[in-house]
């Protein structure tokens, strides 16, 4: 089956993108195809390059860009949620007048179609959801 | 049509699980996940109806030292949660 991911929190939230991951991992293992990892809302911390955990700590960011490196999977970021908390690319860091950028490697900014159509694609697409 | 339900939020949330319960229809799985897993314990469980299909992720409740107080016949791993979500139709997340 192809599966789409949702993920709605942010890493120093709850234990959402850590479920998140490991629901990945579990479905990749089982066969399964992942479409794409949408972060929605504060969701979109989970992109932020600056984040750095205790090194006893899992650092969620870079659990993502490996599972990205391994299995080329797609993580998008919705960029009116990034932008509003301050997660930027290049283009738009230039485009607000900021002086530096913060969005991780592998991530990508882009719109609410990517979730839409990833909807379309997907037999099955799940949320893990946080307040923010 | 079936559906998978994943709750996330502990029992301080309580309106939460009652918007789910009163969506759940008969042959739909409640999945607790991370601190939804408290609802397992005696005094919450009491409280759901008797013939709700419910699992909570083995993991999440042993992270929260809940292992000797929970059913061991409602405990799943990570690849069980993703066969749910392949034999369930959709899945609702609620948080």
């Amino acid at each position: 089956m192809i599966f789409t991911v949702v993920v709605h929190a942010s890493p120093c939230q709850n234990a959402a993108p850590e479920s998140a991951l490991r629901f990945c991992k579990a479905l990749l293992s089982a066969g399964h195809t992942l479409h794409r990892v949408f972060f929605y809302r504060d969701g979109v911390f989970n992109g932020n390059q600056l984040i750095s955990s205790p090194p006893d700590e899992l650092n969620t960011m870079r659990a993502w860009q490996a599972l990205a490196e391994e299995h080329s999977i797609d993580l998008v970021i919705c960029i009116a949620a990034a932008i509003r908390r301050g997660v930027l690319d290049s283009t738009e860091a230039k485009r607000y007048e900021q002086n530096q950028t913060n969005l991780a490697e592998k991530f990508n900014l882009s719109g609410l179609g990517q979730l839409v159509e990833a909807c379309i694609l997907s037999d099955r697409v799940i949320t893990f959801g946080g307040q923010g | 049509m079936t559906s998978l339900h994943t709750l996330n939020q502990a029992p301080s949330n309580a309106s939460l699980m009652q918007s789910c319960l009163s969506s759940l229809q008969p042959d739909d799985t409640l999945l607790l996940i991370e601190d939804g897993v408290y609802w397992l314990l005696d005094t919450h469980r009491a409280k759901f109806p008797i013939a709700l299909n419910i699992k909570a992720l083995r993991l999440d409740a042993q992270a929260r030292g809940l292992l000797p107080l929970v059913p061991e016949v409602d405990l799943i791993e990570m690849d069980e949660f993703v066969h749910l979500s392949v034999t369930h139709d959709k899945i609702v997340s609620w948080f």
